[in-house]
């Protein structure tokens, strides 16, 4: 009889969750980045469910990160700034909205899915371009004051509250794919990707299983949107747009889809090479992001975790 | 103006524009139908033509039309080249894979314009008869725009020819429609693409050349038109001429309209259309993939 996967932390795990702790205390002036990382981490796991379990193509999964960081953005600067109903809300918004699409999404082949994620990212992107007088339009949306969290922990300019409410919720959610991934409901996702037409066949309804997992999928994004928002007390109109869903798919494929862990570590990888080289000279970074995708297509399918297992399997066996 | 002249120039610009879409668009359809490959990056074929055409009208002298033939033979050789090197790899690989490699070839293409031609809009010089007005039925309409839709006309119709009357065309209708059955006919399928996508991306390069005073010309034109381009073969549905060219005649009106009638709206009128049109035509007007 085949078991479900085992829920116990591997040593590898461990010592990748002290990695986040140890830089809270050994680079102090680089937390606001720490952040910044982690959240995009936040996201793009959020991809990886839909894309690296579900492989469902989305050009434009910023619609969700941008419908948090608006929710989150709008509450707080309408005087509800308290931090954890506003993840929650945004979390709610999120998940509604990528619940309302989903039926869209699921119907179609990878063309019209395409097609459809972008088609719904734009419209977002141009509904927060013309509704200025409520989003601040090109200008972003300033004035979000956020109140301490549990009345105790104020958001400071050295950034500390941010990281760590950051990495609390970043572990928490990550906890939660973790566990979905490995139980039923994620090794039927799994059965989808290898074989679609295939799970019908036992039983297993394919398109309830995408709705809910492009749900989960969209409601993580609102969260990991609403975290910007309430870390950096601003909402730019670029949360909408079409550069954050590339930016988000090259982080996960130079990741590794389909691992969770890939998702973080691409993340990773990617923000501190934009902060980086991105401050050289941007037309260079574009040049060079395009050069790691077609690299990445070309010669390393599975990303750094990929690369890893590779390696792991190898010295495993001899 | 009178409402009803000024729907006829909203319609006749909406057309005008529709038809250069349809000339961008058309190659995308092919690669779609034929190799049922998702190429994004195929409005930077369009972008090259147009920097050719730019470069070949400034620094070479040449005239506007041979430099439209100049835009035309430099894309459809850039084609030819990143098929034979790079295109033809991803074939058989996922639709993902396909995405990301194009979006990386798209990044790439946006950086390198940046670099040599700097991040504005270049201007173009038009001959002196192809500027101005022409006075037809009592409307006034421009020339320029005249004979954009005439050259598209006489592309489609050279098309069409190629497509249905030509032994090279009923090679590509046969590997568009089985190509497993293709090949065992003892057709060279791989020569078929190969020639497609060249054909394919040398219409782009003419559609942007032609386009420049239309569309415009700057370095973010690949992604500025990514989503039109891949409309008109989503909704047209891959494989087609007519799917195609109904669905880009549809788009131009629409977005010319859009943006004249309700300004304040902008561009969501067009992907709002686009979202519906896929929910009620999933595989296209035309479609003929199962």
């Amino acid at each position: 009889m085949t078991r479900l996967p085992t829920l116990a932390w591997s040593k590898a795990e461990i010592a990748f969750w002290l990695v986040p702790v140890a830089a809270y205390f050994l680079f102090p002036h680089y937390l606001t980045l720490g952040s910044q990382v982690m959240i995009a981490g936040l996201f793009a796991l959020s991809l990886d469910l839909i894309l690296g379990y579900a492989r469902i193509i989305s050009l434009g999964h910023a619609a969700f990160f941008g419908l948090g960081a608006y929710t989150a953005g709008l509450l707080a600067k309408h005087g509800f700034g308290e931090p954890l109903s506003g993840l929650v809300l945004a979390a709610i918004v999120a998940a509604a909205a990528g619940w309302l699409t989903s039926f869209l999404i699921v119907r179609g082949h990878d063309l019209t899915r395409l097609m459809v994620t972008l088609g719904i990212g734009l419209m977002l992107f141009e509904t927060a371009n013309q509704w200025s007088s409520l989003t601040g339009g090109i200008d972003g949306l300033s004035g979000v004051e956020m109140k301490k969290i549990f009345g105790v922990y104020g958001f400071g300019l050295d950034g500390r509250t941010a990281y760590v409410y950051t990495l609390v919720v970043l572990f928490l959610i990550f906890n939660a794919a973790r566990v979905l991934v490995r139980s039923p409901f994620g090794l039927s996702l799994k059965g989808i990707r290898e074989g679609e037409r295939r799970m019908p066949a036992i039983g297993a309804s394919v398109w309830r299983k995408l709705v809910a997992v492009y749900t989960v999928g969209a409601g993580i994004a609102g969260v990991a949107g609403a975290l910007l928002a309430q870390t950096t007390q601003f909402v730019g109109i670029d949360v909408f747009g079409f550069q954050r869903s590339a930016d988000l798919m090259i982080m996960l494929v130079l990741g590794g889809t389909g691992y969770l862990y890939g998702a973080l570590i691409g993340a990773a990888v990617f923000m501190i090479l934009q902060d980086y080289l991105a401050n050289l000279n941007p037309v260079y970074w574009q040049f060079w992001l395009g050069f790691l995708l077609v690299f990445l297509v070309l010669f390393a399918r599975g990303g750094i975790v990929g690369a890893l297992a590779t390696l792991h399997r190898r010295w495993t066996r001899k | 103006m009178s409402t009803l002249t000024s729907f006829v120039g909203v319609l006749f610009d909406g057309l005008a524009y529709g038809s250069l879409l349809f000339l961008i668009g058309i190659g995308l359809s092919v690669t779609m139908g034929l190799m049922n490959f998702i190429n994004l990056a195929h409005g930077a074929f369009a972008m090259l033509g147009g920097y050719a055409a730019v470069i070949a009208m400034s620094r070479l002298g040449v005239p506007f039309i041979p430099a439209l033939l100049v835009a035309f033979l430099a894309s459809g050789a850039a084609g030819a080249l990143l098929e034979r090197v790079l295109y033809r790899r991803l074939y058989r690989a996922t639709h993902l894979d396909q995405v990301l490699f194009t979006i990386g070839l798209t990044f790439m293409s946006i950086a390198a314009a940046t670099y040599f031609f700097g991040p504005t809009q270049q201007p173009v010089q038009l001959p002196a008869f192809l500027t101005g007005q022409l006075h037809v039925l009592g409307l006034d309409l421009g020339t320029y725009r005249l004979f954009l839709m005439a050259m598209v006309v006489l592309v489609t119709v050279a098309l069409v020819y190629l497509v249905e009357r030509t032994r090279f065309g009923s090679q590509v209708r046969a590997a568009v429609d089985n190509q497993q059955a293709a090949v065992g006919l003892g057709i060279n399928v791989e020569r078929v693409f190969s020639i497609t996508f060249a054909l394919g991306s040398a219409l782009a390069g003419l559609g942007g050349a032609l386009g420049i005073n239309v569309l415009g010309l700057d370095p973010t034109f690949p992604l500025k038109y990514m989503v039109y381009f891949l409309l008109v073969v989503a909704v047209g549905g891959a494989g087609t001429i007519r799917g195609p060219m109904i669905a880009a005649l549809l788009l131009g009106v629409f977005d010319v309209a859009g943006k004249y009638y309700v300004p304040q709206v902008g561009a969501f009128v067009i992907y709002a259309v686009m979202v519906a049109m896929l929910l009620v035509f999933p595989a296209g007007l035309a479609g003929r993939r199962s």
